[in-house]
């Protein structure tokens, strides 16, 4: 092999080596694979956000996302048993202080608390809890008395990932 | 651009009545007339059906079609059902749906009505084709439980990602946007088909912050709780040109937590809100928002630090977009 061939071939190799430390240290895919979580198919690839791009997932929602402190954002669509399909979205905040602000903006109606996270309520249709810097927001289209305990399970699923 | 190149709605209806524009002097007349209906009010029609869902939240086709045509004829002072599609659009002319799909099918421009007035327009001569249902993406489009599609003699549907913007923008005040070619290129005449929603920037979202749909920049017009940008954006002269009615989607809306979709804050008011002034359609919205935010024990938008000052905006006198004077509207349920 001649020296110029070994160093095209070293280089490539360091290239490879680069490549999949970077991949090791990219953020943790927050979306369960599908019956990870009991029940839930994942129906859709995982779409990211950055704070240039969020308004056109959630348009002027974005805003408060960005005066809090956004980094960035997951989602993805799912589907119970076949017969609740939700939308999961993670966000990640650049702080748990700007998680803790999106999470208590807005009335809390008739939400109930539950154990998720470091804090979390959910409605009929919809789950949201916060982890560190994340804030998680379950939405789901069919209510159903499952619907709850449903959202609450994929929810899990999620705070298992980030736990990671 | 200055006021004097550009013309309002309402002078588009009187410079159209008196020598005629691009869209033909018969479709302008009827637009006058269907305004003077109401005298020299603006006229806002909201038609409800509390019987429009045949399950807990399927919408009954059958009974779109039917509130659809009671609002149409209600505005257009007409007796049968295909006068006013008549009176907006004419054969050969590619018309444009403009729906709202960016929260996903929970809060969404609904199919049900889509396909309502698809058929409607077919029916006044459409051929499938020359009806396009557009947005800003196809993902989008797909979320909302639109079926994307290009084929010939079908019905279009498709986003803007699918043909891109146009790459010299226009400008008006404080916005310079390039348009949808979708607009400029493909459409001949729109017909505005938002949603009515609360929204965390600009207090209220229906007819006129539905156009930041149409531009490549939302994002870059949000700021100041999206005042004077909604304005100024529904003031760029092909929007004005081309977007020629609106009938809002108020089957589903939601008073909080918009403008995506939180169901927590979502109501079905199973209504429609249609007319040509897009001011007096958003302040109408505003107000129907403001008594369910009220019903809720909600604060006002005004107390919440977001009341929709775009609206007041747009109908000063530097952009003359409509009227947000209740004096002037005349308001009709049906």
């Amino acid at each position: 092999m001649s020296t110029g061939i070994r160093l095209v071939a070293i280089v490539a190799v360091a290239l490879v080596v680069i490549a999949s430390g970077c991949k090791k240290q990219s953020a943790v895919e927050p979306m369960p694979a599908s019956n990870e979580a009991a029940g839930w198919e994942k129906t859709g690839e995982t779409q990211t956000y950055t704070a240039a791009t969020l308004s056109n997932y959630i348009d002027g929602g974005a805003e408060q996302y960005l005066k809090a402190g956004f980094k960035g954002a997951s989602t993805s669509d799912y589907k119970f048993q076949g017969r609740i399909e939700a939308v999961a979205d993670v966000y990640l905040m650049t702080n748990a202080n700007a998680a803790r602000t999106i999470f208590e903006t807005g009335p809390a109606g008739d939400a109930k608390a539950v154990q998720l996270g470091d804090a979390a309520r959910t409605y009929s249709q919809s789950l949201i809890f916060r982890k560190g810097p994340f804030l998680v927001r379950i939405v789901a289209y069919q209510e159903t008395p499952e619907t709850p305990q449903a959202l609450l399970q994929l929810g899990k699923g999620i705070e298992k990932r980030l736990s990671k | 651009m200055s006021r004097k190149q550009g013309t309002s709605r309402r002078d588009f209806l009187k410079v159209g009545v008196a020598g005629a524009v691009a869209f033909g002097a018969t479709d302008v007349l009827a637009f006058a007339n269907g305004l003077q209906q109401g005298g020299s009010k603006s006229k806002v029609v909201i038609a409800k059906d509390a019987m429009l869902r045949s399950s807990a939240s399927a919408i009954d086709s059958t009974r779109m079609s039917a509130l659809l045509d009671r609002a149409m004829q209600t505005w257009f002072g007409s007796k049968d059902a295909l006068a006013p599609w008549r009176q907006l659009v004419r054969p050969g002319q590619v018309v444009g749906l403009k729906v709202n799909t960016i929260a996903g099918r929970g809060l969404s421009t609904n199919t049900a009505l889509v396909q309502a007035i698809t058929e409607r327009l077919q029916n006044a001569g459409i051929k499938p084709y020359d009806i396009v249902v557009w947005d800003t993406t196809g993902r989008e489009l797909e979320r909302a439980g639109f079926h994307l599609s290009s084929g010939a003699g079908k019905i279009r549907c498709m986003g803007t990602d699918a043909v891109g913007y146009e790459d010299m923008p226009e400008a008006y005040g404080s916005v310079r946007c390039r348009l949808s070619r979708i607009l400029t290129r493909i459409c001949d005449v729109v017909i505005n088909v938002p949603l009515l929603k609360d929204h965390s920037e600009a207090g209220v979202t229906l007819s006129m912050k539905n156009m930041y749909g149409v531009i490549h920049n939302p994002y870059e017009c949000h700021n100041g709780g999206c005042n004077p940008a909604v304005a100024d954006v529904n003031m760029l002269p092909t929007i004005r040109k081309k977007v020629r009615f609106t009938i809002g989607d108020a089957t589903t809306a939601c008073y909080h937590g918009g403008p995506g979709y939180s169901p927590e804050y979502a109501w079905r008011p199973d209504s429609l809100i249609v007319g040509i002034d897009p001011v007096a359609l958003d302040f109408t919205a505003w107000k129907i928002i403001e008594r369910k935010r009220a019903e809720k024990g909600l604060k006002t938008l005004e107390a919440e630090g977001r009341p929709p000052r775009y609206i007041a905006t747009a109908a000063d006198a530097r952009h003359q977009l409509g009227t947000n004077d209740p004096k002037r509207i005349s308001l009709i349920e049906v």
